[in-house]
């Protein structure tokens, strides 16, 4: 009998005794099951666990930004909340009200801890710092970038190598990239700038190069109604109504990638997050260039962060610590930055081997680390969903005809002051 | 005893009516006499504050306005082209189940893949509409950029995707209908026209109640759709009622006033069925 007692104490022992000493982390991320990215992760997780026993990482792919933010702010009023999660580094202010997120200063509070919060680029740290604190560590972020499709350029007697620098330039040059048929109708257009998904994005493109920031750094207020900034919703505009190089209305963001593949139109300002899908279907050379300038030049950051809940064990925020500090060194930084187009989050990510024989080979690659020079957060305010929508109706309503940007841009600001005031 | 087993029987139907239908609708209509709580300011009652504010909302006005437009453009047509095509695959036609089973492909495809496929045949330049316009020498429409284009160049393939489904139930009214009248006016001499408009279509009167029902029902509660194809733009063009009650709840965190329009949406499908029922129903049977 006694070996039996053994035997099954051994067994009870071996069930119980690893499961005792390991740290679940369940982290919600942004894409959608299937997706080429979840292999990926699913292989950092594995290597992840397999460098530091005793802490198991389950990513949970959620859908889009919107979807997992639903789903992880759900689960949190049900009572079981992941530690961790990557979610759209605009959330911030949200997530801040509902206070459900705690600094990463209060978790990193070792010498070299604080080090590795200050290694990221600056301009990435914008949209995840409120009040001085650190809420969100910067993972998959992409800038906007101007494509452009070499072989047309030299159709239509442009250097192929030199894109446009400035607003006078770029609508002059696709002026000369407009090309129609015997019937007059276009067949391919100077360039496209998408405005449906996230035309505020886009827009903050113009207004930065126009000198402008769209909201303060506390995030309750927004800056609609300037006068560089109507004049850069107009020059938008103009683009489709006045020099007629860009199509009249809206130009969906979903299938622009395939429009300027098909060669349907010569430049387009899209995400970063785009570059390996069009280097792997474009039959024709392109480049990727910095946007153009009016008075600077200027692009958005955008992407997601990853941020620690509130409700969680010291345990739980010491895995999430290890664990994010391991998906952002330099090397893996690098590898992820290869694997998908978004940016390297941190300089020395851009010194490592692997990414500079990249970089060597593929020069477009790192065209969004130069301009980060030049980068303004994301918009992202308090009531964010409701501003944002408010600046989103007003560009679609300018572009398509509807309104004046002035009329829309005052607009969308009289009703932004409303929401913002008690936030002020 | 008797009503015990009969209560019974009823209770596992009713917990989940109850749990799942009744008590989230009472929910929302109380969920929308109070204010949105945040972790600073708890929810509080507010009376019918939430109901003032969408009074004075512009926007809700719009997509209500787009659905009452989205219904009327939707139902008829998709009736009409159902039972077009129900009389049609009823006849005796060569590879009858091959042509069938097209008419309802639509139907079976997730709303999501519909909404994937066509968001490329609208596409400018490079999608199917353009291309096929392109031959004959049509210029290209920018079919979901303008405001004026993109609520009906969604209704076509809400239409095109909902004709099949209801062709279904068209074709199995068909099937129960006696032969006898076919041959007794093709005796009397009827024209084919006259036995459809007389015989045919009166029958299938009770089954275009319940296809009209359903329609309606649909055409407020589809929206997968604008996910994928405009996200309700430009500028709220092609917005729905409830596209707009998902954006308040979960992009603007808004639940009180998601509440709000819930209660409103909820309200006007009860009116709606009730006005058919009792409306139509009265000279719905063939006598």
């Amino acid at each position: 009998m006694k070996w039996l007692s053994a035997f099954v104490m051994s067994v009870l022992l071996a069930a119980v005794g690893p499961a005792r000493a390991e740290t679940q982390l369940t982290f919600y991320y942004p894409i959608a099951v299937g997706g080429p990215l979840t292999k990926v992760i699913d292989g950092y997780a594995r290597q992840f666990e397999q460098e530091h026993p005793g802490i198991k990482v389950n990513p949970i792919y959620a859908g889009n930004y919107d979807d997992a933010r639903i789903k992880a702010l759900a689960a949190l009023k049900a009572g079981q909340s992941a530690p961790l999660s990557v979610l759209y580094s605009i959330d911030l202010y949200e997530l801040i009200e509902q206070d459900v997120i705690v600094a990463w200063d209060d978790v990193a509070t070792m010498a070299e801890d604080k080090a590795w919060l200050k290694a990221f680029y600056p301009a990435l740290m914008m949209n995840g710092t409120y009040k001085g604190k650190t809420y969100g560590i910067p993972f998959q972020r992409s800038t906007i970038v101007l494509y452009w499709n070499k072989e047309a350029f030299k159709e239509a007697g442009l250097d192929p190598e030199r894109p446009p620098a400035n607003w006078t330039e770029m609508a002059q040059m696709a002026s000369k990239l407009v090309k129609r048929d015997a019937a007059g109708n276009v067949t391919r257009w100077g360039v496209m700038v998408p405005s449906t998904g996230y035309p505020y994005w886009m827009f903050q493109a113009f207004a930065r190069q126009n000198g402008q920031d769209l909201m303060s750094r506390d995030g309750n207020a927004t800056n609609y109604a300037h006068p560089d900034v109507i004049a850069a919703l107009q020059y938008w505009r103009d683009l489709g109504i006045k020099h007629k190089v860009m199509p009249e209305g809206t130009v969906e963001w979903g299938t622009l990638r395939q429009a300027f593949t098909e060669g349907k139109t010569a430049m387009m300002w899209h995400t970063t997050g785009n570059l390996t899908a069009v280097r792997d279907t474009a039959k024709f050379p392109f480049g990727v260039a910095m946007l153009p300038a009016s008075k600077q030049r200027g692009s958005p950051t955008g992407g997601g962060n990853f941020y620690l809940f509130k409700k969680t064990t010291p345990e739980e925020r010491k895995a999430a610590l290890a664990f994010v500090k391991w998906m952002t060194e330099p090397a893996r930084a690098a590898d992820w930055s290869m694997a998908t187009g978004y940016v390297a989050v941190r300089p020395d990510a851009y010194a490592t081997p692997k990414l500079k024989e990249y970089a060597a080979g593929f020069p477009q690659a790192v065209v969004a680390r130069d301009q980060f020079e030049f980068a303004t957060p994301e918009l992202s305010t308090f009531q964010t969903g409701r501003v944002r929508k408010l600046l989103d109706d007003a560009i679609q309503a300018s572009l398509t005809g509807q309104k004046s940007p002035a009329d829309a841009l005052k607009a969308a600001q009289a009703e932004s002051d409303k929401l913002l005031k008690p936030y002020r | 005893m008797k009503h015990v087993y009969g209560w019974l029987l009823l209770t596992p139907a009713a917990i989940l009516l109850i749990g799942f239908t009744h008590y989230p609708a009472v929910a929302t209509l109380i969920d929308s006499f109070f204010s949105t709580g945040t972790a600073v300011r708890p929810s509080r009652f507010v009376g019918v504050e939430n109901y003032a504010a969408l009074v004075d909302d512009p926007i809700f006005w719009q997509v209500l306005g787009n659905n009452v437009w989205f219904a009327l453009g939707t139902i008829p047509t998709a009736i009409a082209i159902a039972m077009v095509m129900a009389l049609w695959v009823d006849e005796k036609l060569p590879a009858r189940a091959l042509v069938r089973m097209a008419y309802f492909t639509p139907t079976v495809l997730p709303m999501i893949a519909v909404a994937n496929l066509w968001l490329f045949f609208y596409t400018p330049q490079i999608g199917l509409f353009d291309r096929v316009g392109a031959l004959v020498g049509s210029p290209s429409h920018n079919w979901l950029g303008d405001p004026g284009l993109v609520l009906p160049a969604t209704m076509v393939m809400v239409v095109w995707k909902e004709a099949g489904f209801f062709m279904i139930f068209y074709l199995a009214a068909l099937q129960s209908l006696p032969p006898e009248l076919k041959e007794a006016a093709r005796i009397e001499g009827a024209s084919r026209w006259y036995f459809f408009r007389r015989v045919t279509f009166p029958l299938l009167m009770p089954t275009t109640l319940f296809v009209l029902v359903n329609a309606t029902i649909n055409s407020f509660k589809l929206v997968d759709h604008l996910f994928i194809l405009t996200k309700g733009g430009p500028d709220n063009a092609s917005s729905l009622l409830l596209y707009y009650i998902y954006q308040v709840a979960f992009s603007f965190f808004d639940t009180a006033y998601a509440a709000t329009l819930t209660v409103v949406l909820l309200a006007l499908l009860a009116l709606l069925a009730v006005l058919q029922f009792l409306l139509i129903e009265k000279r719905v049977h063939y006598r």
